[in-house]
């Protein structure tokens, strides 16, 4: 029969207003709140999308590595022997592989992001969770490959007889948290507006194109300083998150004479800088994303 | 509907010491209906010729309403009404134009059976990832795994991927992980509709034990005997604004009056019904008074009243009668009888005889019609009378026989 206790439960519980817009710092500590509340879901989603993305496939988690790997043969072999860049940087290979590595984070993470509003339609009409979630399911996928990824990166840097183990390790955190705040603001921003826009998931391809060969990935960072002699166009491409946290990925894991290589002056400011104003960007983000959310159910 | 019990619903006792568990406010939900999709079409279309590209229309309008907790609330009105827009405002999936919507406790969504779905997941994965969509944690979820299982029917197939379920098999799952969830709120989307007479049975029966352990149930359906019977209070949308919150009853023959409206609007624009009218019609049993009650073997007569100003040639009469839950227990045209009538221009009246009728207790509507050869419903006149058969007390339901007992061995 009707259980009074339950009603003297549901008495005491406060009437919440259904998803309405706060102000907008209480609003977004409330989205945090609940995302934090969502954390065992949002673990669920994390491993349904890397499950379900190589379930049937004979080799599975195999072909997460086949992509970065392959590009670094490319790259080590064009870039490094025919185009000679490998004498002019020591270590090539790790060299490479070290700014794929914090590339490939990135790009998954907006790349993973941007699509997982409109890839999670069926849900996001149906139900109510908290929509961070889904484009922070995507940044969940993204670090789980990248973990993989960077064990293959120490695994070779230990037969190479290169492991990392100096001083310029403390670059690792900040620029990985670099990469994840800009990844993350970016992703939520545009997780939205390609609900609006489906052109949006067509831009980045081309934007991530252009951004690998905007970092130092494959050439070092002192030919750029040698060409671009104007500048402010150096500046820009120096503060770059991107090219800050590949520099910052490049300092801690890849062994080279201090002496031959340039870096920018205060990497480690400019890193904090550029995580600061990330942070206020992610935020940002954060209540754009809140403001669009509203009308995702019946614009999908 | 399969199931109909002859019980009426049991409206559970006091209700006044209950909570509220959804404040609605006030809400409005203006929809724009756009035709320019593209960065390409919305830059050619900026500004003032934008607008021209736009369309607005209030999908809600102004609907304020409270909840108790414990109440099983049916949302009906014809479709474009509103219902399902109100149903995902309540829970949270569309956000309102204007105004608020409050509520407490914790709400499950039944908008989609298998929303979440992952066809490359197993059964049991996708039923961890459901139930905590539903907000269920883990550890709830694996302490009621066996029950869900059980519930399902599934068997072995759980570990199966779910793209090769039946669809039986997978509305029976995702049912299965809803009904275990333990809402205060449920909000319940034409999910009945799905799934063959023997799942219904078992979905309404989950239902009906929510309802005695006093949760919430709102429940958005074009089944109005189902209303009638599971719900103890009805809100009628029609063009987003409540046009009746109550009783069931009334809220079902008012929504029959609306749809009534459209369909005579409809028919008005698309056939040429001519003026025929039903001018009248009254029931009695023979022998008896007007408003006497009728017994089984009476002789039931309908008078019923037409008029063709312009006249017709070829015409039916019907005659249908329903039971207070809207289900048809009768009905009859002199069509199906075999009769021809003669040319109707001017009034006639004519006299039916429905002869040693065992209807059981009950009140039963008489709707009469007017049709043309082809079947077209040219005038109808709902629910125009009515007549009452008084309680036996040895059975119930729409058909009476006297019932006895003998020992067999």
């Amino acid at each position: 029969m009707v259980d009074q206790a339950r009603m003297a439960a549901l008495a005491k519980e406060p009437l919440v207003v259904v998803g309405a817009p706060t102000s907008a710092f209480r609003g977004t500590w409330r989205e945090l709140r609940d995302v934090f509340r969502q954390r065992e879901m949002l673990g669920m989603l994390i491993r349904r999308d890397l499950k379900a993305r190589y379930k049937d496939s004979a080799l599975g988690f195999v072909w997460t590595l086949v992509r970065p790997l392959t590009q670094l043969m490319i790259y080590y072999f064009v870039m490094g022997k025919i185009l000679g860049s490998a004498g002019a940087i020591d270590n090539f290979a790790i060299y490479v592989f070290t700014g794929l590595t914090a590339y490939t984070l990135f790009s998954e993470i907006v790349a993973g992001s941007t699509g997982s509003i409109v890839g999670n339609s069926g849900l996001i009409k149906k139900v109510y969770v908290p929509r961070e979630v889904f484009p922070l399911a995507s940044v969940g996928a993204a670090l789980v490959n990248f973990a993989i990824q960077f064990g293959i990166l120490l695994a070779a840097t230990l037969v190479l007889r290169v492991f990392p183990w100096h001083e310029g390790i403390v670059y690792l955190i900040p620029s990985l948290l670099v990469i994840l705040v800009y990844g993350a603001a970016i992703g939520l921003v545009l997780s939205a507006l390609n609900v609006y826009l489906r052109d949006v998931q067509f831009v980045i391809d081309v934007g991530l194109m252009v951004l690998l060969w905007a970092s130092p990935i494959v050439y070092s960072y002192s030919m750029v300083v040698d060409q671009l002699r104007v500048g402010w166009l150096l500046a820009i491409y120096t503060n770059n998150p991107l090219t800050l946290s590949v520099l910052g990925m490049q300092n801690a894991i890849w062994m080279h004479d201090p002496a031959d290589v340039a870096y920018p002056s205060h990497l480690m400011l400019r890193l904090l800088v550029a995580f600061v104003i990330g942070l206020l960007l992610l935020i940002g983000a954060q209540r754009v994303f809140s403001r669009l959310q509203g009308n995702f159910a019946q614009e999908l | 509907m399969a199931i109909s019990t002859p019980t009426v619903p049991s409206t559970p006792a006091p209700a006044q010491d209950r909570p509220d568990v959804i404040v609605i406010d006030d809400v409005r939900k203006r929809f724009t209906v756009r035709k320019d999709n593209t960065i390409r079409e919305r830059i050619v279309t900026l500004g003032r010729a934008g607008r021209k590209h736009r369309q607005d229309f209030w999908a809600l309008d102004g609907v304020t309403t409270t909840i108790r907790a414990g109440s099983t609330v049916g949302l009906i009105g014809q479709n474009g009404s509103g219902k399902s827009t109100l149903l995902k405002a309540i829970g949270g999936i569309i956000q309102p134009t204007s105004g608020t919507v409050s509520r407490r406790g914790r709400l499950a969504a039944l908008l989609e059976l298998g929303a979440g779905f992952h066809p490359d997941l197993s059964g049991r994965e996708n039923v961890f990832l459901n139930a905590s969509l539903l907000g269920l944690s883990r550890a709830e979820t694996e302490a009621r795994f066996d029950d869900i299982l059980a519930f399902s029917g599934i068997g072995d197939f759980i570990d199966t991927q779910v793209k090769f379920y039946s669809s039986g098999m997978y509305v029976r799952l995702a049912f299965a992980v809803a009904v275990h969830t333990d809402p205060d709120v449920l909000l319940v989307d034409e999910v009945l509709a799905v799934g063959d007479e023997a799942f219904q049975r078992k979905c309404l029966d989950r239902i009906r034990s929510f309802q005695e352990q006093g949760k919430t149930i709102i429940i958005v359906t074009h089944s109005l005997s189902q209303v009638q019977e599971m719900c103890d209070r009805v809100v009628l949308l029609n063009k987003g604004k409540v046009l009746h919150d109550g009783d069931p009853i009334a809220a079902v023959s008012m929504f029959r009056d609306v749809l009534e409206e459209r369909r005579s609007g409809e028919l008005s624009a698309d056939v040429a019904v001519g003026r025929g009218t039903v001018l009248g019609a009254t029931v009695h049993a023979d022998g008896k008074g007007p408003r006497d009650g009728v017994t089984p073997g009476d002789d039931l007569l309908v008078d019923m009243e037409f008029e063709h100003l312009d006249g017709v040639a070829d015409w039916e009469a019907a005659v249908q009668i329903n039971n207070t839950a809207g289900q048809v227990v009768y009905g009859t045209t002199t069509g199906i009888m075999g009769l021809h009538l003669e040319p109707l221009h001017g009034r006639r009246k004519l006299r039916l005889r429905i002869a040693d009728t065992n209807f059981g207790t009950g009140k039963y509507f008489i709707n009469v019609s007017m049709m043309d050869s082809a079947g077209r419903h040219l005038h109808d006149l709902p629910e125009c009378d009515s007549f009452e058969v008084p309680s036996f007390g040895d059975a119930v339901g729409t058909v009476y026989a006297k019932p006895s007992i003998e020992e067999l061995d």
